[in-house]
């Protein structure tokens, strides 16, 4: 019992020691490492799965070592739970220290003053320990004088500063686990016009994360809907500004925001931030029925010229025929080059947009179930030969048409512009600022501030008014000697009359 | 405007490449000038608190100051002629390279009409010349570390022709990404907290140069020590210059976390820059501990320091021309 007693007294002593806290300090710098060299699936999602279809082997090993999770492991939590118990196990007891040391008169001075870093004999004082006890709180000392020697100290901030600090930090890690549990955050793609409106409920984002005590039907309600969008551009096609205009409605009578990059949409309980933007053609297909079916397909952008490719399906062409859809993958140029290869776009903005489409019939695929990509065929239907290409591609411009070989027709009516939104809550987020802004003055203060102790002892023998001063600076101080001889100076001219009123005046108030 | 910004580079090198010179000349030829200088400049003014350089050999056991004054005096006296010349000439080319240096930058803010801290290169030449400034700082106050100006100088000539042959890039305005007040909040007080590590890093680099000579230690690179300043001036004054610089960092890292929530809509997403970022303020707030406790060694503590201004040279190179990422706007190609 008292073996165990003392191996847990001797565990918590190692996990609380300065060495201990420095060893976590390192692994943690080092267990962010792989953070940044592997993709991580909370940044890019597409970017682990490139990386699992390049390392077949290897990337499920990584993946059980939690390598694409690095900052939610097990191993990267523990590490920083471990810091975070050692500096509570570390700060709590200072803390205490610190408040009794705060309360406590400076100490007495040392028997031998001529062995301390600063030291000066024969200091006279006229007005004797009064004078330099009111010299020395003059100059904001904590001071005691006890039988004619006069204690000062100053510099409590440093501590004071570095309790702070260390508590901050405790702070940050609180916010960030508020926010954890308590934000959220979704995407959603939301292409310009009234019949793009997104309301805000999970049924209708493209992907969402909820904290853990998150309650989806607590969500903010509030729609939105984009009225436009621009984009400027150089010359060069370097982009200058976009500028984002949405219809929010949900808080009292629907109201005309601006927003952009930089510039997000606070509103009630949620911002939206703008991400990314593209073209959406708008395309109208006439089928063998003579009935004519509009879309409004968002096509990605490949590059920053904003070539753009996607897919437009018309699944309920030809009568609901399952081997007669009709989809066209796309290429779109919002400014088609002058001559050919008309594969990319010149100018991200639309100077001379073109479509370039490739007719496909046969079965979608689109009701097996299976979830798949809005912006692409699918391969396994092309591959089972369910879905063929029929006829070359043309290339469209505004307003114009193609036919099939099936003689139905499809026109390019124009384009749309679209938004990639992300709205996002986090709760966490004042805790963690206030955290940082107090960590910072604490830090400042501990690494500025200068815990330092000076006495002042009467020459035995030679009257109260004659002095041996020493200072004793307890932290790195290089100008503690400066500030020292000043002391001593200052301490020698302090005059009796000013002494008597202060030491009064020091009396009568609060101390 | 763009064209005379990257004239005003080449000239900015050489100016440093011929204080480089200067220095090495002085250090092969003026050593004991160079040291009896300062070291009587030091003793004879109030220079309190700076301990004096030694004079000949740190092995030579303690000369007291005042005997020193004297014999380090006749030794200078006969040495200054000679060499004077090269030490002066130095310090006039690095003040003439930080001409130089901020006419590059200020010709390039003008020609792309904004803070010229919009790539990787501008920061790379802005960081450079916070350091360079706050190395002149440092060496007017502290004559005893003067003869650092040698390895600064090779740092900046390395990390500008870097950023002249490899980071070039043409004046161009800024993606809408940046442009927000974070943008010169941040990236100024990163480059400042930069340039200051930068700083820290000569001098930790030195200091550990200087502890091996002291303790006896041979051959390359600790025979170099005997030119350095001691090991008891160098050590203090790198803990100080990273106690000014990490603070700085603390917030420039954190107004980059400010902005990131206004552009991407959350403070912190461990981003390759992001991670980088907590990386290099992890070290250093180990090296910082490490100092603090007094059970290890300083030169334990100032190879901390030193690997945090690797982690900084990850983030600043590695980060930009290796990772994808949303900070990817070094516009390199
Ligand atoms: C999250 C982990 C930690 C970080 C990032 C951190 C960071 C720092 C930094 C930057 C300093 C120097 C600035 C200052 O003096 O305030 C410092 C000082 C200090 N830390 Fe920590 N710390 C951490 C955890 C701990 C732990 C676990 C302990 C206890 C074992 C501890 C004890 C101390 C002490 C005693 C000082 C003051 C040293 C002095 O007297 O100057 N810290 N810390």
């Amino acid at each position: 019992m008292t073996g165990l007693g003392a191996l847990a007294r001797n565990s918590w002593r190692q996990l609380t020691s300065m060495r201990t806290a420095l060893v976590l300090l390192f692994l943690l710098a080092v267990a962010a490492i792989p953070g940044s060299l592997l993709p991580q699936r909370g940044v890019n999602v597409e970017r682990v799965a490139g990386y699992f279809a390049a390392h077949p082997d290897l990337a499920p090993v990584l993946d059980r070592l939690w390598a694409f999770d690095v900052f939610a492991s097990p191993w990267f939590s523990a590490i920083y739970v471990l810091l975070f118990v050692s500096l509570a196990g570390c700060v709590v007891p200072r803390l205490r220290d610190h408040v009794r040391a705060l309360r406590a008169v400076p100490p007495d001075a040392p028997r031998r003053l001529d062995r301390l870093p600063q030291h000066a004999d024969g200091v006279v004082v006229a007005g004797g320990p009064d004078a330099v006890a009111a010299a020395l709180r003059q100059r904001r000392w904590r001071v005691a004088v006890r039988g004619g020697t006069v204690a000062g100290e100053k510099g409590y901030l440093k501590e004071t500063g570095n309790l702070l600090f260390h508590l901050a930090l405790v702070g940050v890690l609180l916010g960030v686990a508020l926010g954890s549990w308590y934000g959220w955050h979704a995407n959603r793609l939301l292409v310009a016009g009234p019949d793009g409106t997104f309301c805000n409920t999970v049924q209708q984002y493209d992907d969402y994360g909820l904290g853990a005590r998150v309650d989806p039907g607590e969500l903010p309600r509030f729609c939105l809907e984009l009225a436009d969008f621009q984009a400027s551009y150089l010359d060069s096609g370097q982009p200058v500004r976009y500028a984002a205009t949405a219809v929010v409605s949900g808080f009292g009578p629907a109201s005309v925001r601006h927003f952009s990059v930089n510039d997000p949409l606070r509103l009630p309980g949620a911002s939206v931030y703008l991400l990314g933007h593209g073209y959406a053609p708008v395309l109208r297909y006439t089928d063998r029925a003579g009935r004519a079916q509009t879309t409004v397909a968002p096509f990605l952008p490949a590059d920053a010229s904003l070539t753009s490719e996607g897919v437009a399906a018309f699944p309920d062409a030809n009568g609901g025929d399952r081997t007669a859809q009709v989809a066209f993958e796309g290429l779109y140029l919002p400014t088609v080059p002058d001559s050919p290869p008309f594969v990319r776009s010149a100018y991200p903005a639309e100077r001379a947009p073109g479509l370039m489409l490739f007719p496909y019939r046969g079965d979608l695929g689109l009701d097996a179930g299976i979830p798949q990509s809005v912006y692409q065929l699918d391969r396994g239907q092309l591959a089972a030969g369910r879905l063929a290409q029929v006829g070359e591609p043309e290339l469209l411009r505004v307003g114009g048409s193609m036919t099939l070989d099936d003689g139905t027709r499809v026109e390019f009516l124009g384009t749309r512009q679209w938004v990639t939104l992300s709205i996002r809550h986090d709760p966490g987020q004042p805790v963690v600022l206030a955290s940082v802004a107090l960590l910072l003055v604490g830090l400042m203060a501990s690494l500025f501030g200068r815990r330092r102790r000076v006495w002042f002892r009467p020459v035995s023998g030679a009257g109260p008014a004659v002095f041996t001063a020493a200072g004793l600076p307890r932290s790195d101080y290089l100008g503690f000697t400066d500030e020292f001889s000043r002391l001593v100076a200052a301490v020698r001219t302090q005059r009796p009359a000013e002494t008597r009123q202060l030491s009064q005046a020091q009396q009568r108030g609060p101390r | 405007m763009s064209m005379l910004s990257d004239q005003l580079l080449v000239v900015a090198i050489l100016a440093y490449l011929v204080s480089m010179l200067c220095y090495a000349v002085e250090h092969a030829f003026g050593l004991r000038g160079a040291v009896a200088r300062t070291a009587t400049r030091e003793l004879v003014g109030a220079g309190a608190g700076v301990e004096p350089a030694p004079a000949t050999s740190p092995r030579g056991g303690a000369t007291s100051p005042r005997g020193g004054v004297t014999s380090l005096r006749g030794m200078a006296t006969s040495l200054r002629g000679a060499t004077s010349w090269a030490g002066r000439a130095a310090v006039g080319a690095t003040v003439f390279g930080v001409l130089a240096h901020l006419g590059c930058l200020v010709a390039r803010g003008l020609a792309a009409h904004r803070m010229p801290w919009g790539n990787m290169y501008e920061f790379v030449l802005t960081v450079t010349f916070i350091g360079v400034v706050a190395w002149l700082v440092l060496a007017a106050r502290r004559p005893a570390v003067r003869r650092l100006g040698l390895y600064v100088s090779l740092a900046l000539v390395t990390l500008l022709g870097v950023a002249g042959l490899v980071l070039y890039t043409e004046v161009m305005p800024l993606v809408p990404a940046l442009r927000s007040y974070w943008f010169v909040i941040h990236v100024s007080t990163a480059a400042l907290a930069s340039g200051i590590f930068l700083v820290g890093f000569v001098t930790a680099a030195m200091y550990l140069v200087r502890a091996g000579y002291e303790q006896g230690r041979v051959g390359f690179p600790y025979s170099l020590g005997h030119r350095l300043p001691t090991a008891g001036v160098l050590e203090p004054l790198t803990f100080r210059l990273h106690t000014l610089a990490f603070p700085i960092w603390t917030f420039a890292v954190a107004a980059g976390a400010v902005w990131a929530e206004a552009a991407w809509g959350r403070y912190w997403g461990w981003d390759p820059k992001e991670t980088w970022a907590f990386i290099s303020w992890v070290v250093y707030a180990g090296y910082l501990h490490a100092r603090a406790t007094p059970s290890v060694r300083r030169s334990t503590a100032t190879w901390i320091a030193v690997l945090g201004w690797l982690t900084m040279l990850m983030n600043l190179f590695g980060v930009n021309l290796f990772f994808e990422g949303l900070h990817s706007y070094a516009g390199v190609d």
